[in-house]
């Protein structure tokens, strides 16, 4: 019954260098694509990143670019149909998970790599309580009794500073406020202690108060536990304080990938330019916000050349006929633009 | 929750009222005479018609007559038949017979309507899917009485594999055909509700943090998605268990069962009102607790749900 519900990755066998590097987790020129009725979407074409213990990368992007199709493949929760891995690798400890038993990478979710998702109301059972959902990581994966399991479980509520974690244990998800669930959603990710904490857009549906509760209280677990984590957001202002690297992606690609202080000062693509552009800034009150112009591709149909060359202010013909790859920029950090080196050192 | 089961309880009576007052207004409205070939072949002797007549109010109208029937019911008198049988006797006969019969249709229900549309939820379009979708329009198209004398003719007589009728002693083997005809449709229907609630609740959130987890699968489709997808799979059972308790007249009929159905059907035929208004007085109030007991296990099943 295994196959009916996890997606079953073929192998690709193609893709990715296959070398032994040390990493933590990393994925390898993964591309990706939905095949549907009214044809096949390039959802990710040729993403690469990795994710060291210890360290927080930033996975930035509009809906759609593909961010979370990358954290779900990594995952191994992709819908299949309609989603296929065509080509690259998935890298846990340097070991393929795409090519691995689904036995053997069942044991690595929960454990290995954990996920927190962005709505975690629909993401906790309804019908089990949240202690039920958090104890059950101890018993199904660690074999504790029910006793020893729930006082476990009371603990990880305690440690996502969920006041009253004792008699909150028994309180169904929709009797919890959502930063609260946020919190307890937090605490049956991290039950198994995992090396890797892949938290997609958590604090999005969240208010903003919360959201920076909710921030802190993730780079504090990261910091203590001395995880790798992969924060998927397309917040800007969410990443600043709390990740080590960015990764931007558009139309399913990594346009940029730098230091938070290189890309924030100094944008070395026109898409991050225009994502940082796009803040709403108090100086600037009562002008009009700035936006990036025109639509993210359509991905069954990405332009050629540079996918972002419709929209960029500095599209040459170059753009349109020649795909960046993306090329290291100065020391330690890469763009996907022809013209990355005059964006870093204009002044 | 005391509160609600209070006030729920409460609301059952004017429904029992009224349900029971409109049955006996209905059948002491039935024309014909009550009398009219009771004593053989000859008219009765008016002697016996007045007693009759004293004996069973007749001659009241039917409020009287009714509030006469009331007082004596909620003092557990059901009345007698024109043959002087207790009518509670009956009840107490025939009940056990339908009760019986319709727990083993309950259970074929849930077994083989849950076991088809978890399997085909998880598997849609597949060869057993397409193959349950018509069998299951099959037995929605058919009418019970067509299913169950295809099967009685089928097995029984053809096949010898059962017997064609069920003996008095209601054994279970022998129920398990006559079970199964008289929960035909419904095995349908809740084949169907199953699959559409497995296939939506498959891809929710909640089912892929499961297996975010690294639950195993079988817990991940047996305990997160089994438990949200029983939600309507067991209300419409509930339903369901409140009509196959008020007997089955067309499935015991065929299987020569001594059910509360035959009886009330027979009583119908013979004009015995005591006993049609008897029956049907027990089989409104099983409705109304069987629908009740349905909404309680609603709340039992999903948490989200609380009566105040």
């Amino acid at each position: 019954m295994s196959d009916i519900l996890v997606s079953e990755q073929s192998a690709p066998g193609t893709g990715g260098s296959g070398r032994p590097s040390g990493r933590l987790l990393e994925v390898d020129d993964l591309r990706v694509e939905f095949r549907t009725r009214d044809g096949v979407a390039k959802v990710i074409n040729g993403v690469t990143y990795h994710v060291d213990a210890g360290e927080t990368l930033a996975v930035l992007g509009e809906s759609g670019s593909g961010k979370s199709v990358t954290a779900q493949t990594i995952m191994g929760i992709l819908d299949t149909p309609p989603g296929f891995v065509t080509n690259g690798q998935v890298r846990f400890h340097g070991k393929d998970m795409l090519t691995m038993s689904s036995e053997e990478r069942r044991r690595i979710r929960g454990e290995g790599i954990a996920m927190i998702f962005q709505d975690a109301l629909s993401a906790l059972n309804p019908v089990f309580t949240v202690g039920f959902q958090i104890a059950e990581q101890f018993r199904i994966r660690r074999g504790m009794g029910r006793a020893e399991s729930k006082k476990r479980a009371i603990e990880m509520l305690d440690q996502v500073k969920i006041p009253n974690a004792k008699g909150r244990f028994s309180n169904y998800p929709h009797q919890f406020s959502g930063g609260m669930r946020q919190r307890a959603m937090i605490a049956m990710s991290l039950a198994l202690d995992p090396e890797v904490l892949i938290a997609d857009e958590p604090t999005t549906a969240l208010d903003v108060t919360v959201q920076a509760q909710i921030m802190d209280l993730l780079a504090e677990l990261q910091r203590e536990r001395q995880m790798g984590m992969i924060l998927i957001t397309h917040d800007l202002g969410v990443v600043a304080d709390v990740a080590d690297r960015i990764a931007v992606m558009y139309a399913g690609r990594i346009v940029e990938e730098a230091d938070v202080y290189d890309l924030y000062a100094k944008p070395a693509h026109p898409y991050t330019l225009g994502l940082i552009d796009s803040i709403p800034r108090l100086d600037e009150k009562g002008q009009q916000l700035r936006t990036i112009k025109g639509l993210p591709p359509n991905l069954m149909n990405i332009p050629p050349g540079c996918p972002f060359n419709p929209r960029c202010p500095m599209a040459q013909p170059v753009c349109r006929e020649k795909l960046p790859p993306l090329l290291q920029v100065g020391t330690a950090r890469a763009s996907a633009c022809h013209f990355a080196e005059e964006l870093v050192n204009r002044v | 929750m005391g509160r609600y089961l209070l006030r729920r309880l409460l609301q059952l009576v004017p429904v029992f009222i009224g349900t029971t007052f409109m049955i006996y207004a209905l059948v002491w409205a039935v024309p014909g005479d009550p009398f009219a070939g009771k004593c053989g072949d000859r008219r009765c002797p008016d002697q016996y018609i007045a007693f009759m007549t004293e004996k069973y109010h007749l001659d009241q109208n039917v409020f009287v007559q009714y509030g006469n029937y009331m007082k004596n019911l909620l003092q557990g008198d059901f009345g007698q038949t024109f043959q002087q049988r207790e009518i509670s006797d009956i009840i107490a006969t025939a009940y056990p017979n339908t009760l019986k019969l319709a727990l083993v249709a309950l259970s074929i229900e849930a077994v083989i309507g849950l076991g088809a549309g978890v399997l085909t939820g998880l598997r849609r379009n597949g060869f057993l899917d397409n193959l349950v979708l018509v069998s299951t329009l099959f037995l929605i198209a058919l009418p019970v009485f067509v299913v169950g004398f295809v099967l009685q003719w089928l097995l029984g007589v053809q096949w010898g594999i059962i017997k064609p009728t069920v003996s008095s002693e209601m054994r279970l083997s022998e129920l398990i055909v006559p079970g199964f005809v008289l929960g035909s449709a419904s095995v349908a229907y809740i084949a169907r509700v199953a699959r559409t609630s497995i296939a939506e609740n498959r891809r929710a959130d909640y089912v892929r943090t499961a297996i975010a987890k690294g639950l195993p699968m079988r817990r991940v489709v047996g305990v997160h998605l089994l438990r949200n997808s029983l939600i309507p799979v067991v209300t419409l059972l509930g339903t369901d268990l409140g009509a196959l308790m008020g007997g089955a007249i067309v499935t015991e009929g065929i299987f020569g069962i001594n059910g509360i159905g035959r009886q009330v059907f027979r009583a119908i035929i013979t004009k015995e009102s005591a006993t049609v208004v008897g029956i049907v007085v027990v089989l409104v109030l099983v409705y109304l607790l069987m629908n009740l007991l349905v909404d309680l296990l609603y709340a039992a099943l999903d948490p989200r749900i609380r009566y105040e």
